[in-house]
């Protein structure tokens, strides 16, 4: 049995390595293929300053939830995945991946967006929030107590971008009736039965006059 | 998502200038349209050239125009107290368009440039002129519902899909975009082109140039204006028919209209005949039931379309009563 793993095991990390190499080296041999041409023409063309070549994880700083994040990304990283795969940061959720359930809605610069249609390397320099970032310790936001109350969810699936979608909502002065609500809203598609419910949690919150 | 190389460009000179070395490069502003595409491998551009740092976000006034700069925010554009005042038409067909997300990623340029919903061109497995020029179109004989009913071709008969874009061409804006040669206007009117035989071609821009600025002239209709969608669901939808209605009233006569009509045809499709039959008409149904009998001349319906037929005319009148107030 020893015999056995001791011979195995050496085996499978050689065998596993020699790919990971194999990987590594064609990308390095990839980036020095690209780079200096693009980084000739980049000073050629009076181009920025950040450039990524196909196969290259570019620097990007985030802040997230408060926090500075120095991240490696490679450039079609979207924030969705970046957010639930590097960070793991998981609250945001992973809904249609382009663009139509708003299960991906987060704040950036404080204004909502779906981040799964977001490039990371786009966001340089950005502060991102997300459904992990808006309760205050164990206190939770407003808007979140309001969704327990009214009971704002079903499965939940959905609940995470609701609830960053429904405080952006409010900020951005489209809580005023439950006609504008539904139509500020009509981004989170998912919400089952819950919809009315939603709108309840919404209009109690703003009601409160409480601002993220 | 295959892999693309990434630039940030820094000058609007160094943003055309990738363009020009790159036949395979994509601008990318919000990205809302292009991401989607890109992760459906339907366009693979091998590079994206972010212009997000240009100077180009301003929303002003000037020499009897409105400037917006293509880089201004769908939502940003929307809210803004000057279009508010001057282009309330703009405002109300920019929020019927999309959600509050994708209005805050959405720019002016990348709406004008987005591309078609037709669900052949999103289907990589189905054959679309427009995306793969020659491989003939699913649509022609396939489910056409969503599909256009003026100015098609036997090689394409999509739609475009922007709600913007029809109130600007009703506006007589003007897009103003920068190449190797300097800046060039076009008229929003011929902005955005009809199938033909090279469907491929969604506008008569040429590949390496940039959309700077939309202009949109001062002009008498922001009193009267309605912006009417027709879709399958409440919100959230792309039309299946839209009308852009502005009039300049006297008392109860319409001194001037304009007309455009979304979700028709390969472009915004401004209908100028019908604006004719309006200007010095007294504002009531017969008027514009002859407006909309007008307009709606010269439509070809397709298997599963027919409707937008009615439906067109229907939206027309009811768009133009709202404009002018007599609901």
């Amino acid at each position: 049995m020893d015999k056995y793993k001791s011979r195995d095991k050496p085996e499978r990390v050689d065998s596993h390595e020699s790919r990971r190499d194999f990987l590594k080296t064609s990308s390095i041999l990839t980036a020095i293929a690209v780079a200096p041409a693009t980084v000739a023409k980049a000073a050629e063309y009076n181009l920025g300053e950040k450039i990524s070549t196909a196969f290259e994880t570019t620097p990007v700083n985030l802040t997230v939830n408060g926090v500075k994040k120095q991240l490696s990304v490679e450039p079609r990283s979207t924030l969705l995945d970046v957010l639930r795969e590097q960070l793991d940061l998981t609250g945001t959720k992973k809904g249609c991946d382009y663009g139509q359930c708003g299960a991906c809605t987060v704040h950036v610069d404080g204004q909502r967006v779906l981040s799964c249609l977001s490039l990371a390397i786009m966001q340089e320099g950005k502060q991102v929030t997300t459904i992990e970032g808006i309760a205050k310790g164990d206190e939770l936001h407003p808007m979140q107590k309001a969704f327990i109350k009214h009971d704002g969810f079903q499965c939940g699936y959905c609940t995470p971008g609701q609830i960053m979608s429904g405080i952006a909502c409010i900020n951005e002065g489209h809580a005023n009736s439950k006609e504008d609500i539904k139509e500020f809203m009509s981004g989170n598609i998912c919400r089952c039965g819950a919809y009315p419910n939603i709108v309840k949690a919404i209009q109690e919150v703003k009601n409160g006059g409480q601002q993220s | 998502m295959i892999q693309f190389q990434y630039e940030r460009a820094s000058t609007t000179k160094a943003a055309v200038s990738a363009l020009a070395n790159n036949a395979n490069a994509k601008i990318i502003a919000g990205g809302t349209n292009l991401v989607d595409l890109m992760k459906r491998n339907v366009m693979a551009p091998t590079k994206l050239v972010d212009i997000n740092a240009l100077p180009l976000r301003n929303i002003k006034q000037q020499n009897g125009k409105v400037i917006i700069g293509a880089l201004a925010l769908n939502s940003q554009v929307a809210d803004d107290k000057l279009i508010l005042e001057k282009h309330p038409l703009l405002s109300k067909a920019l929020n019927a368009g999309a959600s509050a997300q994708i209005r805050n990623m959405a720019t002016v340029g990348g709406n004008i440039m987005q591309r078609t919903r037709c669900s052949y061109f999103y289907d990589t497995a189905l054959p679309c002129n427009k995306r793969e020029p020659g491989s003939g179109c699913g649509a022609l004989e396939g489910v056409n519902r969503m599909h256009g009913i003026f100015g098609t071709s036997e090689q394409c008969i999509a739609v475009h899909p922007s709600d913007m874009c029809v109130a600007l061409v009703a506006l007589d804006a003007t897009v103003v975009v920068s190449g190797p040669k300097g800046e060039r206007r076009i008229p929003f009117e011929d902005f955005h082109r009809l199938p033909g035989s090279q469907p491929e071609k969604d506008n008569t821009m040429q590949k390496d140039e940039l959309i700077i600025s939309v202009e949109i002239p001062d002009n008498a209709f922001s009193k009267n204006t309605h912006y009417f969608k027709v879709r399958d669901r409440a919100s959230y939808a792309f039309a299946l028919v839209s009308v852009a209605a502005a009039l300049d009233m006297d008392g109860k006569t319409i001194k001037e209209a304009r007309l455009a009509m979304g979700g028709v045809a390969h472009k915004p499709w401004r209908l100028k005949e019908a604006e004719k039959a309006l200007a010095g008409r007294p504002a009531n149904e017969e008027t514009f039931r002859r407006a909309a009998e007008i307009a709606m001349q010269g439509a070809k319906a397709y298997k599963h379309n027919a409707f937008k037929l009615q439906l067109g005319s229907n939206v027309i009148v009811e768009a133009l009563k709202n404009a002018a107030g007599i609901v």
